[in-house]
């Protein structure tokens, strides 16, 4: 084969993406086009009516954007005091040690189990210790859902956090200690200014993945279509009105549904989009 | 008159990184009051790995020992709390690094943010306004304090990272190769420098700079596989080394 | 300084170094906790027939449940569908995978290639959900039909980016110089990429590739909207068709074959978890 084929061959490869990301975007605007049309764009975003009675159907996404919204806010507030530690064990206090691989392979591990077993775990044990302990009476709601979903992200959030508190130079830390400093004082005034910018873009990018996640909120979310009015109360996720009810939608709750869709594929991807850019950025410097 | 007490005094002091090998070994050697001694040796005869257990740098990696023992103003250091040794014995390293995440201002006074120390405006200004004025970097730099400190040049850093020691006011300053990474111009403010100092800091300087050695220092220790080959006055050992190996290393035969 | 002053900074510093163990081994606790209870609650579920006969009716299961005997059946079929999807998925997804990330490495400073790099990034953050629905979308309405083929469209679309980034990842940290030699000897690229650069490289796009079969084997949103699920062992690929995720909601949500998840859940997470462990083993070993 010569280089001109070979050239060719690679490009072709390459435009598969192009092909698809417009095809993901084509089929989401198409389809999502009949509920906008029909409610108007922003009546749409901020409507929280979602009934499908016959002859009087009223679509709108609000509840799901905020049941989104708070799921992935409070599965971060959960998620930091863990992640930040186990950034911190494997990234500066244990660096490179035995013990700090185990701990890696442990949350590497937790990334890899698949959301409806987190689902199923959260259903048959956090569930009912919820109601036991009298925090909601049905155990389900978007506090449930938000600590199982704090738990699968702990491990994106940890990894990569500590891969920029180990990076931070060592010629830093010295003269820090030399000064006289603890390694707490260090930690809080060396390693964490330094290595912030990279820090903050993981979190960026947990919230990218719990944006998204369907399975686990689906379980334990409690499915209902109202704007939720506490953390303790039931709601649904974007993600979680669309794994329930596609199945069985069509016409305009259908598109009402891929409406969903593509407002959580735009949300996701800006936030990817930042967390990306600022990974970049916070690499090189 | 007096005889001037050592201010710091190395007595069988070892080193090892490993059970089997030891880095530094029975050093024993008394540093005067407002001296500048220079350690000198080819490389990995252990002259830095001798600064650093002036200041405890070898606590932060647990498996290096420091044995025998290293009186600060009559006192072992080794039994001392490290951050109580590390406010009195400042350093300055091979490569300047001023945090990057602070102002030129705040580097100076980082020693006292470390340490959690609280200063009012006027004793912070004060403070960096000596520190910088020693270090002749104050008409330099004063009009830009709020910028960051990696905006310097490497040899205006250097002597930052040296306002930043000297702020904390310590008794014996160890510098590590300070110019090893400048360019010669650099080298000759930061010498010129050390003399000034030498009134009100001890300063142990590591070089593997002859020159620079015989210049600054008036005191000399020559290092080799870990041991103390010789000390004693700068002029007489370059003159007249009283060991062959000394001798050697001196007239570039080794190293 | 004050000596009180040293040993409450001292004390700050080690309730620091505790609290950082303490709650770092904490984040440990999920993972055997989730491992425990499907191990205890599904082990004695796993015997042969669990792997050879296909879901039974939730009438037979009921049956089963009243006469106090063990529910019949097993996940046969959610396992040949899992691997039928997954075979065509991963037989379209690692060349193309493959390709398109020498393309990356190859032209690190290309207009282009920084877009496909950016879109790449896209895919890979996008929710499963949604590449459900575009799936949906484009292969289950023309088809009229769910199907075993939109369930693999489903997989490999997400599978490639994974299998991109890989490639590109380990053909970058490549040395220039072995690239050079080829080309020097008078190879010529295509030859130098796949006689040199491609079997240097194995060991790393392997394990992306067992790394990406790992993530995408547990997926269930989108093949519910896409493979939808059967009762039955089939290797249609224009039909419907199960998958082991997709039993294990089905499960979930009707009462009678309950007792079925913990068996099927203890497979898949094995399952996973092996080819976690496997590629990550696999990567040390050929980083050395």
């Amino acid at each position: 084969m010569n280089d001109k084929l070979y050239k060719i061959l690679l490009f072709a490869a390459a435009l598969i993406m192009p092909i698809v990301c417009g095809g993901v975007v084509y089929a989401l605007v198409t389809d999502a086009y009949d509920a906008f049309e029909h409610f108007g764009f922003f009546k749409f975003l901020t409507s929280s009516e979602w009934s499908y009675t016959e002859g009087a159907e009223q679509y709108g996404a609000l509840p799901f954007i905020t049941g989104t919204l708070m799921t992935t806010m409070l599965a971060l507030l959960f998620c930091i005091p863990f992640s930040l530690p186990v950034a911190l064990f494997v990234g500066e206090y244990f660096k490179g040690t035995k013990v700090a691989s185990v701990l890696s392979t442990v949350t590497d591990l937790l990334a890899g189990i698949p959301s409806i077993i987190y689902g199923l775990w959260g259903f048959y044990t956090l569930r009912p210790l919820i109601m036991e302990l009298d925090i909601s009476p049905q155990g389900s709601g978007i506090l449930t859902a938000s600590l199982v979903l704090a738990i699968m992200i702990v491990p994106y959030a940890a990894s990569l956090s500590a891969e920029f508190i180990k990076m931070v130079p060592n010629d830093l830390k010295e003269g820090a200690y030399s000064l006289g400093a603890t390694r707490a004082e260090v930690i809080r005034k060396v390693v964490f200014p330094v290595a912030g910018s990279g820090i903050f873009s993981s979190y960026v990018l947990a919230i990218g993945r719990a944006l998204g996640e369907t399975m686990t909120v689906t379980m334990l979310i409690g499915n209902t279509n109202n704007i939720p009015d506490s953390i303790t109360s039931t709601g649904n996720s974007m993600a979680s009105i669309i794994a329930n009810q596609f199945g069985e939608a069509d016409d305009l709750r259908l598109s009402s549904l891929i409406a969903i869709g593509l407002i959580l594929f735009l949300i996701t991807a800006f936030i990817n989009l930042i967390g990306k850019m600022m990974i970049k950025r916070a690499r090189i410097a | 008159m007096e005889p001037v007490t050592p201010i710091l005094e190395f007595n069988k002091t070892c080193v090892s990184y490993t059970k089997q090998t030891m880095a530094v070994k029975y050093v024993s050697a008394a540093i005067d009051r407002n001296t500048i001694t220079a350690i000198m040796g080819p490389s990995g005869c252990g002259k830095s790995t001798l600064l650093r257990a002036v200041n405890l740098m070898h606590n932060l990696y647990p498996n290096i020992r420091v044995d025998g023992e290293i009186l600060l103003n009559g006192e072992n250091i080794l039994s001392m709390e490290p951050i109580d040794v590390r406010r009195r014995v400042g350093m300055v390293f091979q490569r300047p690094a001023p945090f990057p995440t602070m102002s030129i201002y705040d580097n100076v006074l980082s020693g006292y943010a470390l340490n959690g120390i609280r200063l009012s405006k006027t004793e912070k200004d004060e403070t960096v306004e000596r520190c910088l004025k020693s270090v002749a970097l104050w008409d330099e730099v004063k009009d830009v304090l709020n910028k960051k400190g990696t905006f310097l040049s490497g040899g205006q850093q250097q002597r930052l990272c040296i306002a930043r020691a000297l702020a904390m006011k310590p008794d014996v300053l160890l510098m590590d190769e300070p110019t090893s990474a400048l360019d010669p111009i650099a080298t000759a403010h930061i010498e010129e420098l050390m003399s000034e100092l030498q009134n009100k800091v001890t300063i142990l300087i590591v070089t593997h700079n002859m020159g620079q050695a015989m210049r600054i220092s008036s005191k000399s220790m020559f290092m080799y596989l870990g041991e103390l080959v010789e000390y004693g006055d700068t002029a007489t050992m370059f003159s007249n080394p009283s060991d062959e190996r000394t001798k050697a290393y001196l007239t570039g035969k080794m190293g | 300084m004050n000596k009180s002053k040293i040993r409450n900074r001292l004390a700050k510093d080690k309730a620091l170094l505790w609290a950082v163990c303490l709650l770092a081994a904490l984040t440990a606790v999920p993972l055997f906790a989730i491992l425990g209870e499907v191990f205890m609650r599904g082990y004695d579920q796993l015997s042969w027939s669990f792997f050879t006969e296909p879901t039974p009716t939730a009438y037979k299961a009921m049956k089963a449940i009243e006469a106090g005997e063990p529910i019949p059946g097993g996940i046969a079929n959610g396992i040949v569908g899992t691997m039928l999807m997954l075979g065509m998925a991963a037989v379209v997804a690692i060349p193309i995978g493959i390709l398109c990330g020498a393309f990356l490495a190859e032209n690190p400073k290309n207009r282009f290639a920084q877009t496909v790099s950016y879109l790449t990034d896209l895919l890979q953050g996008t929710p499963s959900v949604i590449i459900g629905i575009v799936v949906y979308i484009w292969v289950v309405v023309p088809m009229k039909g769910y199907s075993a083929i939109a369930g693999s469209v489903a997989l490999f679309i997400m599978m490639l980016p994974l299998i991109i980034r890989s490639t590109e990842e380990t053909l970058k940290i490549l040395p220039a110089s072995l690239k050079e030699a080829g080309l020097a000897l008078g190879g010529n690229r295509a030859r130098v990429m796949l006689k040199v650069q491609l079997p240097a490289a194995f060991g790393g796009i392997f394990t992306g590739v067992l790394l990406a079969i790992s993530r995408v084997i547990g997926e269930t949103a989108p093949l519910m909207f896409t493979a939808l699920g059967c009762s039955f062992i089939r290797f249609a690929v224009d039909k419907p068709i199960s998958a082991v995720p997709l039993l294990i909601w089905e499960f979930f949500n009707d009462p009678n074959l309950q007792e079925l998840i913990w068996g099927a859940s203890l497979f898949l997470l094995l399952f996973v978890l092996t080819l976690n462990l496997l590629s990550k083993y696999l990567a040390k070993k050929w980083n050395q």
